[in-house]
């Protein structure tokens, strides 16, 4: 399998009045071409902010992005500028957001919105992008496309404005989709649709996809690869399946043990996980997870571990090893 | 079997109603306020004597003197009277007229374009190209429009010759004047569209948008300019009315539009002196900026109430 993009140390952070915000701290992974990457972990974690800062969509200042590289097709995002990203943004690499409510231009219509990718990148004239608009909807199942691309966002539901961000991500044809937690805004049936509709697209064009989620549920059934990010480090990375029957870090442990099972008794209270995700104004010395960690010991809060192989394809951060552990 | 088809097809009308869009909407909630119809009436019908008679008329007329017939009252040769040397009031509230509406129109167009840019620049890089526009705008709002106004016109007279535009002469004064207004008329509007970037910027749909590689400049004026156009109508056709009083006013004090070139301003000048003796004087071109002003901001009221996009009503 060909590599498609490769994270090596990326570092972002936010200057504010507060103080320095250490919001993504030495990030790597890799991602090979046509393949799922599903990113989990709690809200505010540093899962968008590391996406946003490989497309150049954090706003600098008060962000900053102190180190790292990212090779797409040997080139790094990282330092290109804002004219060559341009070029890569909507075209090699789409992006679509959580909440399609917002993520559309209310005064625009549709046709406006969809096909202004097509004309900057694709350089097509207006006849041509309209009949490509009309067939893109109608990919994304989208009913009476042809009168419908007329239509301002306000006429469309939740649901239906989310097709419409995944057939305006999917215009140019991208080779990669980074999807930053579609689903969340969206009701259960609906977000099954959509689901639905993105593995039927990854299928079709052959693209890879990173899906970023809190929502391990959904990560079972579409990833291949799977990131676990907490207080802005990576402390897991592997396979969909090892990661759901071997999983190596207490985080990850508690993550699975609070998720609701249809065959848990009942009675029995859903598991949390004790506290709150750290605060990130201050760089942690130790491990970042140390504080509502079930296993802690003295050395945890001394360093970070670093992200250790433990099986083929399979990394954990963390001072012991929690095989076969339950919480 | 026909109510059955009866209620199919009402079902089928309610889904095939056309939909809204904001000009439809706006065209909606307009057409209930009443003032606003009257303005927009009153305005076509003023701008309709200020164009059409001129078809019949020409400016030479307007501007013919003839001591002979000096003060004349309105009489049936001519109906709004005679001014102090002798010129026919009604040709020269035509061709006044013209003038008049050119200058409010131009000096909005200067207001808007000036606003848009400094208002837009400003508000949407932010940091210090921010803090140097508008501390310049504020700068321009602690001087009083109409003080600036005197200075830049007294200034500026005389200093730009005549122009030969379609056939017909203008006094180089009327550009000044336009110029002035326009440029002295934007810091009010620049506020607004700053302000309305500095919110509209940071809203999902931008990022979206910057997320499928669209280009700055087309993020600024496709994206969130379009977003802005209600308050930025609105403050255009409020200065227009804005342009024309300034200028009835400033070619009042003898400073604004030279004759023999007739606005309904400079008509006013000297008319002070024969307020009891020849009302005519004064009375015509007075009750023509005033229906004028009027109807201008009328239509600006209507046009503010449709446009709000809080208002829900259709």
């Amino acid at each position: 399998m060909n590599t498609l993009l490769e994270v090596t140390d990326l570092r972002t952070r936010f200057h504010t009045p507060e103080g320095t915000i250490f919001a993504v701290n030495g990030v790597s992974f890799t991602l090979h071409e046509a393949e799922t990457l599903a990113v989990v972990g709690e809200s505010g974690c540093g899962k968008s902010v590391t996406m946003m800062s490989l497309l150049g969509l954090i706003p600098i200042p008060p962000g900053e992005i102190v180190s790292g590289k990212a090779l797409y097709h040997g080139k790094d995002l990282l330092h290109l500028s804002e004219n060559e990203l341009e070029h890569i943004r909507g075209k090699e690499i789409a992006m679509i957001f959580q909440d399609p409510m917002t993520s559309l231009n209310p005064v625009l219509t549709i046709h406006r919105q969809i096909t202004e990718s097509l004309r900057t990148h694709m350089g097509m004239d207006a006849t041509k992008a309209t009949q490509q608009a009309v067939h893109l909807l109608d990919l994304v199942g989208i009913p009476d496309a042809a009168r419908r691309l007329n239509e301002y966002p306000h006429q469309f539901s939740g649901g239906m404005r989310q097709r419409v961000m995944i057939a305006m991500a999917l215009a140019c044809m991208p080779g990669l989709l980074i999807a930053d937690e579609p689903t969340t805004a969206l009701d259960v049936t609906i977000q099954a649709q959509i689901i639905e509709l993105a593995m039927r697209m990854r299928e079709q064009l052959g693209m890879a996809m990173i899906w970023i989620t809190h929502d391990l549920g959904v990560v079972a059934g579409l990833a291949e690869r799977v990131i676990v990010m907490y207080a802005g480090y990576i402390v897991e990375e592997a396979r969909v399946d090892d990661l759901y029957e071997d999983p190596r870090h207490p985080y990850t442990l508690a993550l699975l043990a609070a998720l609701p099972r249809a065959d848990r008794r009942r009675g029995q209270r859903l598991k949390s996980i004790p506290g709150a995700p750290p605060n990130l104004l201050v760089e942690s010395k130790g491990c970042p997870f140390a504080p509502r960690c079930e296993l802690v010991a003295e050395q945890c809060w001394a360093a970070n571990p670093a992200l250790r192989s433990v099986a083929t394809d399979h990394r954990t951060a963390c001072w012991f090893d929690v095989k076969g552990m339950q919480l | 079997m026909s109510s059955l088809s009866s209620v199919a097809s009402l079902a089928a009308d309610t889904l095939d109603a056309p939909p809204l869009s904001l000009g439809e909407l706006t065209y909606r909630r307009f057409r209930r306020h009443k003032m606003a119809i009257f303005g927009a009436i009153m305005l076509v019908l003023l701008a309709g004597y200020a164009f059409i008679p001129a078809l019949f008329i020409s400016e030479k007329y307007a501007n013919y003197t003839d001591t002979g017939l000096r003060l004349n009252a309105p009489s049936l040769a001519h109906p709004f009277g005679t001014d102090t040397i002798g010129r026919d009031i009604l040709a020269r509230t035509i061709y006044g007229g013209q003038i008049s509406i050119l200058i409010g129109i131009t000096a909005a167009v200067l207001e808007v374009l000036a606003g848009i840019l400094i208002g837009a620049t400003a508000g949407f890089y932010g940091g210090w190209i921010d803090a140097i526009l508008m501390r310049l705008t504020e700068a321009m709002l602690n001087i009083p429009q109409i003080f600036l106004l005197i200075v830049m016109a007294k200034f500026f007279a005389g200093g730009i010759p005549d122009i030969h535009l379609l056939g017909r002469t203008f006094s180089g004064s009327v550009l000044v004047i336009m110029m002035i207004i326009g440029l002295t008329s934007w810091p009010y509007l620049a506020r607004i569209v700053r302000a309305e970037f500095l919110s509209i910027k940071e809203r999902e749909y931008i990022l979206a948008a910057r997320a499928t590689g669209t280009p700055t400049y087309q993020i600024i004026f496709g994206h969130i300019l379009p977003n802005c156009i209600a308050p930025i109508v609105v403050t255009a056709t409020l200065g227009v009315a804005n342009a024309i009083t300034l200028e009835a006013y400033i070619s009042f004090l003898g400073l604004g539009v030279r004759p023999p070139t007739a606005t309904w301003g400079n008509m006013l000048e000297g008319a002070y002196n024969y307020i009891e003796s020849a009302y005519w004087l004064w009375l015509f071109p007075g009750l023509l900026i005033v229906l004028i002003v009027l109807s201008i901001n009328f239509l600006g009221d209507g046009l503010r109430d449709a446009l709000d996009p809080r208002s829900r009503t259709v």
